[in-house]
């Protein structure tokens, strides 16, 4: 996308919401090619997600502001979503983004990302995927993993708040057992989807299990599985976002909450290829990382 | 394998010559040749400059998805691969579609109905992509014959649905089906209908142009909605929250966008009139007052039973519906001028295509719409049964 053509028409000006002015004015995409971007340049660099419609204090609204901000090539990225929490943020986001069904996000990614490749060949395009685990894990399960099969060029992150939030709280393939929530009145009954372990033996060149909790460590890892996907093949990022609504937290207890399991389930845990490893390094000397 | 770059402005990636629609169907010379309904299927895409094309097996049109690969082999298609099931299939090709790419899919029956969520969804972002559907029986019990009992859930989705009755048709109506499909005032996408096995694998005399010419690429620009390839600045489109957290804003979106879809689907009547010459085909008697109301190969029967029934000295005609979606009122009112008795044979159990001709035609043509004859689950509809019905309805009581 050329970086220069987002101008709004002089007669339009007067009726144009303030939020798009500022976007005209204040966009940094061409700054992006410069110098990576991180989340440093966060308040700076608005452009991407402004404002959003979750609730206060939302782990997963915070941790999308990482992953917005991470990003290498913000213009030339197209990120796919799916029904959920998210999918109230993606209308903030100046991104080309696609809300389609629950569950196939990886699908349409896959049928994106292989056209991209067709029709410009001489131009890098990203394709992120960006759902919660009931979309990523259970209904969508059969379509992630077979993009990853596929070697589909695609990253996969799953905000994994261990419940379909959205839709009021019901268990999920990621919450942990015992769990009580909505139709498991009685305590989950099945073990967590251990999803990272499965990306890796589904042909993930690139899978972490991570929490949100630092901001840096987000931004690495997904700037370091979009490099790899764009060269090597698949990678997936599971981040635990806790929903503090159906887990009855504060405001102000995500980050805690997020820091807690940081030791306990959610104990780092990062695949990297060997040609992945390799690749990431030659990224390291060009600047890229 | 071929390259989108290799495309100039006259040659297509694989060397073919770009003409007009117009040229293809009307005008570039033909020779005749015996092919199956998945062979000219193969025929059709190979001339339609197709950018990407996702396959899935399943009877009967497993063979149409295998030819298109071999296109894709052969240097005539830009992107294929086998999806993991048919909602995979459908949501790969309208990743496709969105990025911009004349996409193409087949399936059959009970594929469509795994998919169904789906075309909803495609109309929804109105992607011009096209599905040949090649109609088979739903399970249970098992069948893999032919029947077209899956298009009547396809009515609603909001796409244009065309209905072919042979293999010559199948060719004709899959490259005019992109041309109108991607019209920027139309824009939805297609599905072209043929019923399986008795087209898929009928061998029949059909007449083709040269396969060194193929259509215009499709230009992804000219789409009302951008695609989504970022070349096209983003903007952040909403400032409060989405629609779904607001009833009124909900609504309102929502009822806006269902008509449009639905007129855009109206819109495509004026470029199909023209590239099907005519939604309707008629044969048989101008001045007959019974009329056969029919689509896809129970036309086919309905004209054997037309002959047959002049041969007794009844006069009748068959009215054969090219589209179904948009629905041709305006050309059945008209061509009903005169008729006492309307029959709508069907190869389903349902007569889901009587209840929309009894639907577009209440209270505007004075008229006896009998709803059959009608067979189900791949049994063959006989001119015998279609005569017999006649006469017991036209001539109660005294028999065919």
């Amino acid at each position: 996308m050329a970086l220069d053509i987002y101008k709004i028409n002089p007669e339009f000006r007067d009726i144009m919401p303030k939020e798009i002015i500022e976007l005209e004015e204040n966009a940094t995409w061409a700054q992006n090619q410069e110098r990576p971007r991180g989340i440093k340049e966060l308040p700076e660099t608005k452009e991407l997600l402004e404002e959003h419609s979750l609730c206060a204090g939302c782990p997963e609204a915070a941790t999308l502001r990482y992953v917005l901000s991470a990003l290498p090539k913000p213009e030339d990225t197209v990120i796919v979503n799916s029904t959920g929490c998210t999918s109230l943020m993606f209308p903030h986001i100046a991104l080309h983004t696609v809300h389609s069904l629950f569950g196939n996000q990886n699908a349409v990614a896959s049928g994106i990302k292989r056209v991209l490749e067709w029709r410009f060949p001489d131009t890098q395009k990203d394709v992120v995927v960006l759902a919660g685990d009931g979309a990523t894990v259970d209904i969508g399960l059969d379509y992630t993993l077979q993009s990853f099969f596929r070697q589909e060029k695609i990253t996969t992150i799953c905000f994994d708040n261990e419940v379909y939030a959205n839709t009021g709280g019901q268990e999920s393939g990621m919450t942990a057992k015992g769990q009580v929530f909505k139709m498991a009145p009685t305590g989950k009954k099945f073990d967590k989807v251990p999803m990272w372990e499965l990306a890796k033996t589904s042909g993930c060149h690139y899978s972490v299990n991570m929490t949100g909790s630092a901001p840096k460590a987000v931004a690495k890892a997904v700037r370091e599985a979009i490099l790899v996907a764009r060269e090597i093949g698949p990678t997936y990022l599971n981040i635990y976002t806790p929903c503090i609504l159906e887990i009855g937290l504060s405001a102000n207890e995500g980050l805690g909450e997020m820091k807690d399991q940081d030791k306990d389930r959610f104990a780092s845990y990062k695949h990297v290829s060997p040609e992945a490893e390799e690749y990431l390094k030659k990224c390291k000397k060009e600047g890229l990382l | 394998m071929s390259k989108i770059t290799d495309m100039t402005k006259t040659h297509n990636w694989s060397g073919q010559k770009l003409v007009s629609i117009d040229h293809m169907l009307f005008e570039a010379p033909r020779t005749k040749h015996f092919m199956t309904g998945s062979e000219v299927l193969k025929e059709a895409v190979k001339r339609a400059t197709v950018d990407a094309s996702v396959s899935y097996p399943i009877t009967p049109q497993s063979e149409a998805a295998h030819l298109i690969g071999e296109l894709w082999a052969e240097g005539y298609v830009g992107v294929y691969f086998r999806g993991e099931n048919e909602f995979g299939v459908m949501s790969e090709v309208a990743g496709c579609s969105m990025a911009g790419a004349r996409t193409i899919t087949t399936t059959s029956g009970p594929g469509t109905l795994r998919a169904m969520e789906n075309f909803a969804q495609w109309s929804g972002t109105r992607a011009p992509m096209q599905l040949v559907l090649m109609a088979r029986g739903i399970n249970s019990p098992l069948t893999i014959q032919p029947d077209n009992l899956e298009v009547q859930y396809l009515l609603e989705t909001g796409c244009m649905i065309w209905y072919a009755e042979n293999v010559q048709e199948l060719f004709d109506m899959s490259l005019a089906a992109f041309t109108v499909a991607e019209q920027p005032d139309v824009h939805v996408p297609i599905i072209t209908a043929v019923d399986g096995f008795f087209v898929s694998h009928t061998r029949e005399a059909v007449e083709l142009p040269d396969d060194d010419i193929a259509l215009q690429p499709y230009d992804p620009y000219a789409a009302p909605l951008p695609p989504i390839d970022s070349e096209m600045p983003p903007g952040r489109f909403l400032r409060d929250p989405f629609v779904m957290k607001s009833n009124y804003i909900s609504y309102a979106t929502h009822a806006s966008w269902q008509w449009e879809i639905r007129s855009a689907v109206e819109r495509s009547k004026r470029y199909a009139r023209h590239l099907l010459n005519g939604l309707v085909h008629i044969t048989g008697n101008e001045d007959a007052e019974i009329a056969f109301v029919t689509c896809g190969t129970a036309s086919n029967q309905a004209k054997e039973g037309q002959r047959e029934l002049e041969k007794l000295g009844i006069k009748s005609k068959v009215i054969k519906l090219r589209t179904i979606r948009p629905f041709p009122e305006e050309e059945l009112i008209e061509a009903l001028e005169g008729v006492k008795y309307v029959f709508v044979p069907e190869f389903n159990v349902v007569g889901w295509l009587a209840n929309e001709v009894k639907a577009k035609l209440y209270g505007k043509v004075d008229v006896n719409i009998h709803a059959g004859p009608r067979v189900a689950g791949g049994m063959s509809l006989p001119a015998e049964a279609i005569i017999q019905e006649v006469m017991e309805v036209v001539n109660p009581g005294k028999g065919a």
